[in-house]
This record gives structure tokens, C-alpha cells and sequence, in this order.
């Protein structure tokens, strides 16, 4: 696992993603420094604390309406799945707008737990195959910010953000 | 089809931008999929399951239909582009909608759903920067997945600053995109219907993959409350694991990312709350996921190619370019030029000629060489080459044969229904060649005369520009019957295939290659031999390239009895043996040709890894020299061989990378081409003329290349059997 995840760090880092790791127990610490106010977010779900984790106790502002979340800079989710050979994240879309909430923002915070990084593309298709079996659910695999050559030249943000962050949660507390 | 007015205006106007791009793709490619340790591996699979998915595809797509509405959705498959139309335009019409957001899609600028539309008063805003860029200078794509790829920055500035008239001039990419993405960040989230298409979509959940970078189409799903996705039949495949393989390769063949930003892969209706953005009261999640999903799947034609043996291939295309940006020629002229009414690249003739018809496909089909540069670079492994002589062959035989008095007997070809008279000349050059040797120096005096150059200028459309071959009056053959074996107790026995050009005009290397297997203790026979069928194949004559291959396999068939290996010098013809020969002949015979036949460096690298010693060749200490492999060779994985049977002998070899010389067999004479094969060639030259280069000696394995190379260099190339020669 811990190749797995030094793969996926090492991914990241080449596609311009910043990484950061803490212990549950300093997950509020670590957001707050990875976020640019003004900032919203999705509640976290059991995973990653053992209880829901609502961000209460960060200045994120949970649930937000949907003009709060056009005026955003950053935008804080969890991510479901990193697939270290690439390094990305497979982001769900729940009916709590997880999905605008990583999209229409200029700066997308994911966060995933270090024992959900698949090793490489084949696991993690493996999964989402037997997860959209059971539960007819969708997924997005996102690999690095937005990006366009379109203009001419490579530019990152293009309609959806211009940077990620990606926190990583170690096992224990 | 393209004049050559049309083709340097096109080089003129967008050929820097295209050249750039498309070339900055293609290395990507071979870069990207280098790290891929399992890349054949991906392509056999990805390749299989299209294969599969279209020998099922009735079943599929009732299985789909089921999920789908299972699931919630419509799915309406579509006969053709007004039956398609028709659909969304109600459904538009049902939501009352004023705005459709599309993100790109291929299918729907084939159906030309934005006319339909708008017509109807529907404001329809195309939301990926490039297609944007597309809608508002009204052009047509360039590329099919960097549809504005033909665009420089300054002229994107400049259109943006002409249309928009924004406070301060727009001047870099990124000011560009912030711009773009401003001005469709609003249109998005006031638009009420969003159309999307789809790369692939499962059957067995009702899942589609959207594979983008943007972001445009998860936001046109996202924000609006009535999703239609719009795709040909094609892209059903049974389950969401067949996915991996053409994640994994989409983004790597086409523009050389390993994978794209996003890879939306939605079951549709997804969760996500239809949200009012102007809203600043109500938490999102409050707000209803209340979609209409609609899937219009699109048969256009497709059901038919389906039946089509030699179309169907075109059905695994999941339009990734690589063909285009592989293909030398679409280097140079781009898609406006080298595409039909939708697609571009060497692919599009299979789609054009089944969704449109052979007239759509003709205007462009003779762009394809057959180089084969485009096969290996595939993911599903499509003989795009073939494809392409095929509708050649159609096109052909749908035009009236010109008067027999024109083709005087030089013609001996099958053809019954008669290919064009140009087609007919370079397809029966072995002809020309035999008449030329026989009758050379007189034959190569007259043909160099004004009036004889005008002639062929006229009738035959040969670009006066170009120098016409000199014919040998002692051909190999001829040489070859006057002497003798010089091996006495010989290691192995082969027959040199007396190609056409090493025959009748390139002796010398003939020869050379004859002493070179002598001293390494072969015995060389070489026999009389018709020509390989490669001139007529290329000209999309099939039957006449398939009468060559019967006669060659007879005439071949007996050494191969007597245990004489088929060694050949020229690649093109080496490769219609071991390739093409497939589609010509039986399996038998072609395994039988294909197994024993050896492009002269691969037999000559045999011959020194079992034990021959270079002692008794030619060699010198480090001398340094250029070499140009030949498309076909390197497509047969062939040009490593004569590398390092170059450096045994002491050469220092850098080799070029281009993907094609731009000569291409017959092409490069023909008037309306000529000035796109210097276009082609010059990318070469450049590689030729680079620091540490210009003062090497260049040897090029085949017999266009030379010629090309001849033309383009001051410096005289050779085939590099003629070093190794002593």
C-alpha cells in the first residue's frame, strides 16, 4: 500500500497537484490550510473519521445555496477512488451536488483516504464496474485540473477548475 | 477532389498550425504509450471487444434500450439525420427550451443537429473552447477532436477582439480562455437543455463514457435539466469493464495525454440536484435531481457498413485521430482538405463512404498513400490503408473507363470497369518499365523531351517538376542469368525478388545486394518476376494487385518448394508480401510467401546473429551517416534491422523520424500533388540539413524515398546495401 501510494503521490505531483497527508484526528488542520476563502463543501461521509464529518468546525460553508457556490474560490469533496498509475480520483456525484461543488469552483479540494487508492486503472474500473452493477451510480475520473489547448496553447482552467489539492488521509487516528 | 490551387491555399492559410499541432499530437502518442508497459496487450483487447460488440450488436443495443428505460431515460434509435433531428427538435420543444448547451460531439455535427435548431429560434451554444471558436468564425472543423486545431492564437485574438469588442484586446491563451470560459460560464447556467455525445456506452448499466478535458460537458449535464446524448450505433460495448482498455488508450493515441482531465462515466438520470444558480436562499442539496435523460443512437448508415465486409472495421473507430496526426499528408493540409462532410483523417473515407456515399469520399480518399504509418498507431488495430483502396477500387469502378485508344496496350490490367487513366498508368507501370529498358537510352532521351513531358503533363497528369526514372537497358535479371553462383558450399540459398525499380532502374543496388549474400555464404538466384502488385493496390485496382499476386506466388512458389528464402530489397514490395498479400490471396499462400520472405537487411541481420561475420563486407570506423527508413518497413517493425547491421559495420547512424518522405509511390509525380509531397518532404529536409546531419551521407531503404530524397538534397542518396558491398 505504500507503493501504491507514493505511486499516486508521484502522479500527482507530475500532473501539478499539490499534495498534503495528515492523521484523522488533524483532518480539520489540514483543510483549513489547503482552502482559499471564500469556500464550500460536502459534508464527509463515514470513512474517513469513523462519523459523518461535517465541517462544521472549518470555514467551509456546507451545503451551500447556489449563488454562495458561483462566488467560491475553493471547493472541498471527498473522493471516492486515486488510481495511483495515473493519479487520479474518481469523484462520485451525490444528491448533495458533490458534483458542482468540484466543478464550479477555481480550486478543487479532494479528499481521499489513503485505503482507496486503487494501484492502477485496471482495479479501479474493476470496482466501478461492480459498484455501477449494483447501485446504478455514476462517477467521474478526474485527472488535474481543467485544461484546454484550444486557444492556442496548453492552458490549465478552463470551465472547471484551475488547480486541485488532494488531502490524504492516513489510517489511525 | 482538392485541386492544387486548393491544397497550397490550405498550406498557405492553416498548414503552420496544422503541421504544429498534429505533429506536437503525434509525438505525445509515441511518448504516452512507451510508458504503457501493456500497449499491445490494450490494443488486442480494446480491438476484440469492438469486434465483438458489432458481430452483437442487434442484441446489444435491445439490451441497452432495456437498461435505459429501466434506469428512467428514452433511448430512440434514429434511422438518419432528419429522423434524429426530428426527435431532439421535440424534445427541445416539449422543455420549451430557449438555450441548448452542447459539448462536442462528432455524431452531432453529423447530423448537423445545431441547423436543425436553430431554425426553430434555439439559441444552441457549442461549449468546448474549440468548437466555440468554430461557431462564432461559422468554420467548419479541421480535426476530429481538436476541431479548431487549424487556428494560430493571433487569429483566435483576433476574431475574439473583432466579434466581442471587450474592454482590453485579448491577446494570450490564457486571456483567450478566461474570456471563453466567462462568457459560456453564464450561457451554460441559463441553458435548459444540455446535449452531450458519447464515446462509449455499457450495456449492461446504461453507463456512457464522456472522455474530456474541459470540463464543458459535465457542466452541460450538471446545470441543465434535460440531457440528450447523441451516438452513432457503434459505440455500444457490453460492460462497464470493457471500459479499461480505451481509458487507458483514448487520450494516449489521439493527442498523446496519458488520459484526458475528465472521463465522465454517467448512468443516467445522475444525482445531481437541478439547481436554479440565482438561487440564494436554498441549500443545494434541497433542490430535486429531476432530469430527463434522452439517448439517440444513430444508425445513418451504419447498419449497413455493419454488413459491409470490408467497411465494418470503420465501426471500431472510437475517433481518437491518431490516424490523422499520424498521417503525414494531414500534416500538411489538415482535415479542410484531407476529410468529408464530417470526418477527417484517413479513417473519414470509411465513414464518408458509408454514412455519405463514394462522391463524399472521393473528394479526398486519394490523400491516403497507403504509407501504413496510421495502422500501427490504431488502438483497435483498423486496416485504415485498406479501407481506403477499397473505396478507391469503388470509386473507380464507378466511373466510366476512358477510351481504349488513350491507354494503347499499356494498360494490361483487370480492371473491366476501368479506373481512371492516371490510376491506369501508375498501376500498370511495369509496363512502362519493360518498354523502357528495352528501348532505353532512346526511351529515357524521348521521355525528357518538352514535348513528351507535356504530354504526360497533359494526359496523364505527371507534374513536369519531377525527374522521371532512368531505365537500365542490362536489368538484374539480365546481369543475374549472364553469371554465376560464386558460393560453393553455400550457408542457405535465397531468391532475390527482382522488384520493378532494382530491376529495370536501381540496378546497381540489385547487385549489390546479389554480392553482399554471396559473401555471406548465400546462394543467390534471380529469377524472372512479375511485378508485386503494389503499383495497381495503390491505385485502388484491386483486381489487377490481385492478378500481380497470384503470378508472383506462382513464380515464388517453386524456390520456396526448393528451400530458397525470398529476400527483397524494396520495402513496399517486401511489405505487400508479408501484408497485403492477405486481402489478395489464400491463406495458404499467403503464409507460405509471407513466412519466408526477408526485407534484405532483416536477412542479412539473420545471417550475422547465426554466426556470418562482417569480416567479409565492407566496413569502416565510425564513419557517420543519415539513413531514412521507409514507412512501410518501419510500420513491419523493419528499420532497426538495417540500423544495426549498419553499426556492426562500423557506421555511426542517425536516423530520421518523419513518418513518411512524402513521395509515396506514384504520388508525389502526380500534378495536383506535387507541391504537398515538397510540402511533406520538406519536414524530411529540414531533419536532413539539421546540426550534426547536413554533412552525412543518407542512405534510404526505399525506392520513393531516394527519389524524394534526390529531389529534395543536394547530396545523392543510396540504398545502404551499397555500402555493405565490396
Amino acid at each position: 500500500m505504500a507503493n501504491t501510494r507514493s505511486a499516486f503521490e508521484a502522479s500527482l505531483d507530475e500532473l501539478g497537484v499539490t499534495v498534503t497527508h495528515t492523521r484523522e484526528a488533524e483532518l480539520t488542520a489540514a483543510i483549513e490550510e489547503a482552502i482559499t476563502e471564500p469556500a464550500v463543501g460536502v459534508a464527509l461521509d463515514e470513512r474517513f473519521v469513523g462519523e459523518t464529518f461535517s465541517l462544521a468546525e472549518t470555514p467551509i460553508s456546507v451545503d451551500p445555496t447556489p449563488v454562495e457556490l458561483r462566488e467560491a474560490t475553493t471547493g472541498v469533496t471527498s473522493a471516492d477512488l486515486g488510481i495511483g498509475d495515473y493519479g487520479s480520483l474518481v469523484l462520485t456525484m451525490t444528491d448533495e451536488a458533490s458534483e458542482l461543488v468540484s466543478l464550479f469552483v477555481e480550486h478543487h479540494v479532494a479528499i481521499i483516504h489513503e485505503k482507496d487508492i486503487q494501484p492502477d486503472m485496471d482495479a479501479a474500473v474493476a470496482k466501478l464496474d461492480e459498484r455501477f452493477n449494483e447501485t446504478g451510480e455514476s462517477a467521474i475520473i478526474a485527472t488535474g485540473p481543467s485544461a484546454t489547448a484550444d486557444m492556442g496553447a496548453l492552458v490549465k482552467g478552463a470551465h472547471g477548475p484551475r488547480t486541485v489539492h488532494v488531502i490524504v488521509v492516513e489510517e489511525g487516528a | 477532389m482538392a485541386t492544387a490551387d486548393e491544397l497550397r491555399e490550405l498550406m498557405r492559410t492553416e498548414g503552420v498550425a496544422i503541421a504544429e499541432n498534429t505533429q506536437a499530437f503525434n509525438s505525445g502518442r509515441y511518448d504516452s504509450v512507451a510508458d504503457l508497459e501493456d500497449y499491445e496487450d490494450l490494443k488486442r483487447a480494446a480491438r476484440s471487444i469492438k469486434e465483438d460488440a458489432i458481430a452483437d450488436l442487434p442484441n446489444l443495443l435491445d439490451q441497452l434500450t432495456e437498461t435505459i428505460e429501466a434506469n428512467g431515460g428514452t433511448v430512440y434509435i434514429a434511422d438518419d439525420a432528419t429522423d434524429a433531428n426530428n426527435y431532439i427538435r421535440d424534445v427541445v420543444d416539449e422543455r420549451a427550451a430557449d438555450r441548448v448547451v452542447k459539448s462536442k460531439s462528432m455524431t452531432s455535427e453529423e447530423i448537423e443537429v445545431n441547423d436543425a435548431l436553430e431554425a426553430d429560434g434555439v439559441d444552441v451554444v457549442e461549449t468546448d473552447l474549440g468548437e466555440w471558436v468554430l461557431q462564432v468564425a461559422d468554420e467548419a472543423p479541421s480535426h476530429i477532436v481538436a476541431p479548431a486545431i487549424h487556428k494560430s492564437r493571433e487569429s483566435i485574438a483576433e476574431l475574439f477582439n473583432e466579434q466581442f469588442d471587450p474592454e482590453d484586446p485579448l491577446e494570450t491563451a490564457e486571456e483567450l480562455t478566461r474570456f471563453a470560459r466567462e462568457k459560456l460560464g453564464e450561457q451554460i447556467i441559463d441553458a435548459e437543455v444540455g446535449i452531450t455525445g458519447a464515446n462509449f456506452i455499457t450495456a449492461d448499466t446504461g453507463t456512457m463514457a464522456l472522455v474530456t478535458s474541459e470540463g464543458n460537458a459535465r457542466k452541460t449535464v450538471a446545470a441543465t435539466d434535460t440531457h440528450v446524448a447523441v451516438a452513432g450505433v457503434e459505440k455500444v460495448v457490453p460492460t462497464v469493464a470493457d471500459l479499461h482498455p480505451f481509458i487507458e488508450l483514448i487520450g494516449r493515441s489521439g493527442t498523446g495525454q496519458d488520459i484526458t482531465s475528465y472521463v465522465s462515466l454517467l448512468t443516467p438520470p445522475v444525482d445531481t440536484p437541478v439547481v436554479d444558480f440565482t438561487d440564494d436562499e436554498t441549500p443545494l442539496s434541497e433542490f430535486d435531481a429531476d432530469r430527463d435523460f434522452h439517448l439517440v443512437l444513430i444508425d445513418n448508415g451504419r447498419l449497413e457498413m455493419r454488413d459491409d465486409e470490408h467497411l465494418r472495421e470503420t465501426l471500431y473507430c472510437i475517433r481518437c485521430s491518431a490516424c490523422s496526426n499520424s498521417c503525414a499528408n494531414f500534416q500538411s493540409v489538415g482535415g479542410h482538405a484531407f476529410g468529408g462532410e464530417t470526418y477527417s483523417g484517413g479513417i473519414a473515407t470509411g465513414w464518408e463512404a458509408g454514412i455519405e456515399g463514394l462522391d463524399v469520399a472521393e473528394e479526398f480518399n486519394d490523400l491516403c498513400t497507403g504509407c501504413t504509418r496510421c495502422v500501427n498507431a490504431c488502438p483497435v488495430g483498423i486496416d485504415i490503408p485498406w479501407i481506403n483502396t477499397v473505396v478507391r477500387d469503388r470509386i473507380n469502378r464507378d466511373k466510366d473507363a476512358p477510351g481504349e485508344w488513350l491507354v494503347d496496350g499499356l494498360t494490361p490490367d483487370e480492371e473491366d470497369d476501368g479506373a481512371p487513366l492516371q490510376k491506369r498508368f501508375f498501376g500498370n507501370f511495369e509496363t512502362v518499365a519493360k518498354l523502357g529498358s528495352a528501348t532505353a537510352p532512346v526511351s529515357n532521351w524521348l521521355a525528357d523531351t518538352t514535348v513528351a513531358r507535356q504530354a504526360m503533363s497533359r494526359v496523364l497528369g505527371i507534374d513536369p517538376r519531377r525527374d522521371l526514372p532512368t531505365f537500365e537497358r542490362e536489368t538484374l535479371v539480365d546481369w543475374a542469368t549472364n553469371r554465376d553462383s560464386q558460393v560453393d558450399d553455400p550457408e542457405r540459398r535465397a531468391v532475390l525478388y527482382p522488384d520493378l525499380y532494382t530491376n529495370h532502374v536501381q540496378v546497381e543496388r540489385g547487385k549489390a545486394a546479389v554480392k553482399v549474400l554471396e559473401s555471406l555464404g548465400v546462394d543467390v538466384v534471380v529469377p524472372p518476376a512479375p511485378s508485386s502488385g503494389r503499383a495497381p493496390l495503390s491505385q485502388g485496382m484491386v483486381a489487377t494487385a490481385t492478378d500481380h499476386a497470384e503470378r508472383v506466388t506462382e513464380t515464388l512458389g517453386p524456390h520456396i518448394e526448393d528451400d530458397r528464402d525470398v529476400v527483397v530489397i524494396e520495402p513496399s514490395d517486401h511489405a505487400m508480401f508479408t501484408r497485403e498479400y492477405e486481402r489478395l490471396v489464400d491463406e495458404t499462400t499467403f503464409s507460405d510467401i509471407a513466412e519466408n520472405s526477408y526485407e534484405v537487411f532483416e536477412y542479412v541481420f539473420g545471417l550475422l546473429d547465426n554466426g556470418a561475420s562482417t569480416d567479409s563486407l565492407s566496413t569502416v570506423e565510425g564513419a557517420e551517416i543519415a539513413y531514412h527508413s521507409h514507412c512501410q518497413q518501419r510500420t513491419l517493425g523493419l528499420e532497426a534491422h538495417t540500423v544495426a547491421v549498419l553499426e556492426d559495420c562500423g557506421y555511426d547512424v542517425i536516423t530520421s523520424d518523419v513518418e513518411c518522405c512524402g513521395m509515396a509511390g506514384s504520388f508525389g509525380y502526380k500534378s495536383d500533388y506535387y507541391e504537398l509531397s515538397m510540402d511533406v518532404g520538406d519536414r524530411l529536409r529540414t531533419q536532413l540539413r539539421d546540426d550534426g546531419v547536413q554533412d552525412r551521407p543518407v542512405v534510404a531503404s526505399g525506392t520513393s524515398c531516394l527519389e524524394q530524397i534526390d529531389a529534395l538534397l543536394e547530396r545523392q542518396p543510396r540504398h545502404p546495401i551499397e555500402l555493405l558491398a565490396t
